[in-house]
This record gives C-alpha cells, sequence and structure tokens, in this order.
C-alpha cells in the first residue's frame, strides 16, 4: 500500500484533525466539529476513531485495538490490519505495552499510563440526542449549559423504575462544565474515565465530531444524592481466570440454560491466566477455535 | 467445557475469498467487463457517479463491477477513493445554457427557442419486456438528423423578462465544500443543493413526492429539463486565462413553482433547481422539489412541518453512505451493552417482583 500517505490520510487532513484534538483537550467534554473524510470502511464502524488514531499515531508507536474488550472480534482484527498496511506501526494485544489503544464499547481492565493515548470510537457523541434530535438545539442547550432536560430524564427513570435506566453509554459532567457520551461504554468503566492519566480521545466520524480528556481530568456521573451512581456487572467471577472486578460477558454454552460468564477484557483475562488464576470452568483444552467463514 | 470463539484473521480472509468467487458467478457464463458496465449500464454508472461525487465513468463502472451491482456498495467505493485524491482546484462555474443537449423539455411552454427535444427517454416507452433483447440481436440504430443551430436558451430566462419569476441574485462567492468542512445549521442554498445533489435518489425522491401529496405543497411545474454536454474550464494562473480542461454530461432541471406571495415577496413564480451528472434526470427533478421546499423561510412562507421543510432532518438523513453505514453496524457485537442491559432488566424484575414496577425502555443499541 504505498501509494497511500503514513496511516492513509493525507498530511493537510491529519492537520485539520490535529488541530481539533488539541482544541478538544483545551475545552475538556466540548464537541469540536471537523471535516470527517470517507474512511474505506463504512461510517458507523469507527471511522471517527481510526481518523483520529491516524492522526496520532508516529512510526515509533505501538498500536492495540479492541472491539467489546477483545482484540480477535472481527471489527478490531480490520482497523488493525488496516493500519499494519497503511502505517506499517507496531501492533500488540498487551494493553501495558501498547502507546495508542482504539477502543470500542470497553476501557481496557489494567490500568492506563501517563505514556498513553486511548482512542473511542464513538457512535452518537451528543448525551443530549435522544431527549432532543436537533443538534441546532442541542448546541444552543451546551452553549448555555442547559442541563435540566438530562435529568428530568434520570428523575423520570427513577420514578418510573425506581432506578436510573441506563445502562451503557450513561452521561457524565466533565470539570463541572460540559455533559458528555462516554461513548456506549458499560456504565462499570465510568468511574475509569475519571482522573485517568492517559489521554482519552474520541472520535465522532458520521457525526463529525471529536471530543476529548486530557490527563487527569475530572468526570463524575450524573446521579441524584439520594440515588447515587452505581458502577454494575455481572454478579459473578470469570469462569476462565477467576477474576472477580472485571467487567463480564455472559455466554449461552447450550440449550439448557447453561451459562458461564467470562473477562469481556481478553488481555486481561490472559494475564491472570498466564499468572496462575483459575475460574471454575478453565480446563487445560485449548483456549480459542477459530470463528467460520 | 467452554471453548471461547476467536474472530479470526482467516475468518475474514476466507470470507472475502468466497465474496470474490460468488461476485464471479458462474464460470461457464462469460464474464463482465468494465467497459461493457460502462456502455450498456449506463444510468447505474450515472447514478454511482452522482452520489459518489466523481466523475469519471470508468471508475463508477468499476465499482459496480466490484460491489456486484451493489449500487450503494459502489458508491462507497467511489467515495472512498475520492478521499484520497488531490485537489489541484477548482473550475469556472458551468454554464448550462451553453450546453449541447440531447434532451430538453419543457412542461411549461408548448414550444420555445430552441424547441422540445425529446432525446434517449424511457417517457414513453410502453414498459413491456422486450424478450428480444434476451437473444443476442444486431446493434440497433436510430435515424438521425443534423443537430440543431443556434442557442437554447433556459426557459425561465422568458419569465424573467416579465418580472413573473423571482431573480436569483449572481454571486461570485466560493460555495461551501461539504467534502472538507464540517456540516453546519443553518445551511445556505449552496450547501443544502450540494448535500440533496450527492444525497440517495430514493431517499430525495420519496421527499418530493411527498410534496406533491400535500406535506409543503409547492405546485412545482417542469419550467425545463435539460440534459447534455457542457464544457469544463479552468483558470489557470500560469496563463492568465482559462482553458477548457473536458466535458461532462449533466441533467439540469429548473421548476416553476406557484406562489402567491408574502409578507416580503410579491405574486411571482419561484423556483427549485436540480442539477446531477450523467443522465439522471429522476434525480435532478426530486432535487429541484425538495429545494424548492427547503426555501420557505426565505419566502417567507409557513414551516408546515413537513419533513421536506426541516433542513435539518433532510441535510443529516440524506447521504446513503453515512445512512447504511450507521444502520449495518448494528451487525457488529454489542456483547458489552447487551449485557449490561440484560443485568439491568434482571435486576429491574428482581425489584418489580416485589413491588409494581414496568419494564425499562432504552433506545436501540449504538
Amino acid at each position: 500500500m504505498t501509494e497511500y500517505n503514513f496511516a492513509y490520510l493525507d498530511e493537510q487532513t491529519k492537520r485539520m484533525i490535529r488541530r481539533a484534538i488539541l482544541k478538544g483537550l483545551a475545552v475538556p467534554g466540548y464537541q469540536v466539529p471537523f471535516a470527517s473524510r470517507e474512511m474505506p470502511m463504512p461510517y458507523g464502524w469507527g471511522t471517527g476513531g481510526v481518523q483520529v488514531s491516524a492522526a496520532t499515531l508516529v512510526p515509533e508507536d505501538r498500536f492495540k485495538v479492541i472491539d467489546q474488550g477483545a482484540d480477535d472480534t472481527t471489527n478490531a482484527v480490520s482497523i488493525r490490519k488496516f493500519f499494519e498496511r497503511t502505517a506499517g506501526v507496531e501492533t500488540t494485544e498487551h494493553t501495558a505495552e501498547a502507546s495508542v489503544i482504539q477502543t470500542r464499547h470497553r476501557i481496557p481492565e489494567t490500568p492506563l499510563s501517563e505514556d498513553q493515548i486511548l482512542v473511542y470510537q464513538v457512535p452518537i457523541p451528543e448525551p443530549l440526542r435522544f431527549l432532543e434530535p436537533r443538534e441546532t438545539e442541542t448546541r444552543k442547550m451546551h452553549s448555555l449549559e442547559e442541563y435540566g432536560l438530562m435529568h428530568v430524564k434520570l428523575y423520570e427513570d427513577i420514578s418510573q423504575h425506581g432506578a436510573i435506566a441506563t445502562s451503557y453509554a450513561y452521561p457524565v459532567k466533565v470539570e463541572g462544565r460540559y455533559v458528555m457520551d462516554p461513548s456506549p461504554i458499560p456504565k462499570f468503566d465510568n468511574p475509569k474515565l475519571s482522573d485517568c492519566p492517559a489521554i482519552q480521545l474520541f472520535g465522532a466520524g458520521r457525526e463529525q465530531r471529536i471530543y476529548a480528556l486530557p490527563p487527569y481530568t475530572r468526570v463524575v456521573s450524573l446521579d441524584f444524592e439520594d440515588y447515587p451512581f452505581e458502577a454494575s456487572k455481572a454478579d459473578h467471577a470469570c469462569d476462565l481466570c477467576g477474576a472477580g472486578d472485571s467487567y463480564l460477558d455472559e455466554v449461552i454454552t447450550d440449550d439448557q440454560g447453561g451459562r458461564i460468564f467470562v473477562c469481556s477484557d481478553t488481555d486481561y483475562c490472559r494475564g491472570r491466566r498466564e499468572a496462575g488464576h483459575v475460574g471454575t470452568q478453565a480446563q487445560d483444552a485449548p483456549m480459542m477455535t477459530e470463528a467460520r467463514a | 467445557m467452554y471453548v471461547a470463539v476467536k474472530g479470526g484473521e482467516r475468518a475474514i480472509d476466507n470470507a472475502h475469498a468466497w465474496l470474490a468467487e460468488e461476485r464471479r458467478g458462474d464460470l461457464s457464463v462469460a464474464e463482465l467487463s468494465v467497459a461493457q458496465i460502462r456502455e450498456q449500464l449506463s444510468l447505474a454508472v450515472n447514478r454511482v457517479m452522482v452520489e459518489g461525487s466523481l466523475y469519471d465513468p470508468d471508475l463508477a463502472a468499476l465499482a459496480i463491477k466490484q460491489a456486484r451491482g451493489d449500487l450503494i456498495e459502489a458508491i462507497f467505493l467511489i467515495r472512498a477513493y475520492r478521499t484520497t485524491l488531490p485537489r489541484f482546484g477548482a473550475s469556472r462555474p458551468v454554464d448550462t445554457a451553453q450546453m449541447a443537449c440531447d434532451r430538453r423539455i419543457s412542461a411549461t411552454f408548448k414550444d420555445a427557442p430552441g424547441g422540445q427535444v425529446l432525446g434517449p427517454t424511457f417517457d414513453y416507452t410502453h414498459r413491456l419486456l422486450d424478450f428480444k433483447l434476451a437473444a443476442e440481436g444486431a446493434a440497433p440504430e436510430a435515424p438521425s438528423a443534423a443537430p440543431q443551430d443556434g442557442p437554447v436558451p433556459h426557459i425561465t430566462g422568458f419569465l424573467n423578462r416579465e418580472g413573473l419569476i423571482q431573480t436569483e441574485a449572481a454571486s461570485d462567492d466560493t460555495p461551501p465544500d461539504l467534502t472538507r468542512e464540517p456540516m453546519e445549521l443553518p445551511a445556505e442554498r449552496p450547501l443544502r443543493l450540494q448535500a440533496l445533489s450527492r444525497g440517495d435518489e430514493g431517499f430525495v425522491l420519496s421527499l418530493a413526492y411527498s410534496t406533491q401529496r400535500g406535506y409543503a405543497r409547492n405546485h412545482a411545474f417542469v419550467g425545463e429539463l435539460r440534459i447534455g454536454a457542457v464544457a469544463v474550464e479552468m483558470d489557470i494562473p500560469e496563463l492568465g486565462f482559462a482553458i477548457e480542461i473536458g466535458e461532462i454530461t449533466l441533467t439540469e432541471c429548473e421548476t416553476v413553482n406557484q406562489f402567491k406571495g408574502s409578507k416580503t415577496e410579491p405574486p411571482q413564480f419561484t423556483r427549485g433547481y436540480g442539477l446531477v451528472f450523467g443522465q439522471t434526470e429522476r434525480k435532478a427533478i426530486s432535487m429541484a422539489l425538495v429545494d424548492r421546499a427547503l426555501r420557505w423561510k426565505e419566502l417567507g412562507e409557513d414551516n408546515q412541518g413537513a419533513p421536506a421543510q426541516d433542513e435539518e432532518f433532510v441535510l443529516m438523513h440524506c447521504d446513503n453512505i453515512q445512512a447504511t453505514g450507521f444502520l449495518e453496524h448494528i451487525k457488529l457485537p454489542h456483547y458489552v451493552d447487551f449485557q449490561s442491559e440484560l443485568e439491568l432488566v434482571r435486576k429491574l424484575r428482581r425489584e418489580a417482583q416485589d413491588g409494581a414496577g414496568a419494564a425499562p425502555v432504552q433506545e436501540a443499541a449504538e
């Protein structure tokens, strides 16, 4: 693929994206419009994240891609391959060894460090979108810091269901100013957004928005004093590695109601098993089978 | 014993190989050439050029072949390729009054200078399957005549002489480019026209149809529809003048719309405008109707709350590459969000069993 520039995008476009990223870092949680390009993968499949990664990567980087916490899901494989071909950067599955991590729907379990950048793929960057469909209105609401509608929504949840019925893409407030959509991560991950040593960048390609959290930004999940935010996960330990503190996927194992719970973060789970941790279902047979075409 | 499924690279590679085999189809049937598609499926090629925003019949034909005839997929291929092209500059505005017309009709005047020219149209064909085409036959031949001499002035120009139609203000401003700048709303008319021109044909058609059925009806007549070749000229700074760099085929539609006048405008006819690559007249007419509907604010008309009047609704949803990408992304894994929903529903059900309560409703997966 020598006919394309390093990391696919031309330098002019990367400069434009970097300007948006810098503006985003300067105004944490503010959605910066940017002239998103048409990428060779579909909108909605990570084009925002891919453009942010392309503008962020340098040849010395080591790149990791996860989707739903896993390195081996099809779209993560596809995006990793894209940058292997167009940027020739080294790639890794180990969270701790990566300098840039592109993610969809999860924050890795392994705590991030100051020399890392986490790039989120964002489908709908506007936290107020499903309360007010018009962009012209929601931009006004942000500039006036008019977030009453969101509080009313959370309150109505409580009055109807006795709890806040939002379990992912749970809205947060950044440094006491902007209400932000953390992308559809489970609310279990929300506490990791705050005070994080790594740079967190959010890219929404189709919606043409970039926003950012500089290191050690204060990020608070919206709640009420008497209904405080609660990070939740399945009430189990991982059946493969025994971890009790990681976010779990539920896997159906037979048609008799059988199911097990496994870490959604595949690197975390493998690391624990390599270190000798064992869950109830982990036996010595091969860990993985290949999906069929 | 649980064995986790790994969505390996090999699965993707095999899927791609299978796709390539399916694309070729039965090997005992001759392979389609790109030239055959370009020449014999030219209306499909035109649509791909219009919505792909790239005038290149050979590349559009290649994209159609690669996409197995899925035109939205072909448009996507062209758009992604277009992103990588350097931009040398901008042409001068093309002059459609100088068009070498293959087709030129007006629904508002029986005859006018330049005449009515039907051209290669389906309009009066009887839609009966022609089984002769199933067999290979001799090349059809159409009678020919000498091209008409003289200019083919725009029909709306005649109305303009009497002041009966609203005059469009001329402007030398550089129009915005929605492929280079993020869409900002409210949008000026040049940006709206740009978005409509590359918008999905089906979406724009349905919106136009909705205005005809009363959702912001604007009484459109096809003042003129013309199809033909125009010269593309570009200023070359080193030369100090413009030279012709090529020729493209365009379809242009101007509608003449009834208008009773408003607080700010006298009673007069108004216009809707459509301009697209190639012979793509359904799209050009649709575009003109939607353009007119979107002009309600500028003309001081009432907002009837109709979809075709809603600029944000139209512009944010007319792009089929954005739409299909986001629609189809729900095929991607959503285990994580779904798991969090599972936990929530179980929790709420537990609580509901203790007291009264209802299952929660949340937006569809993202």
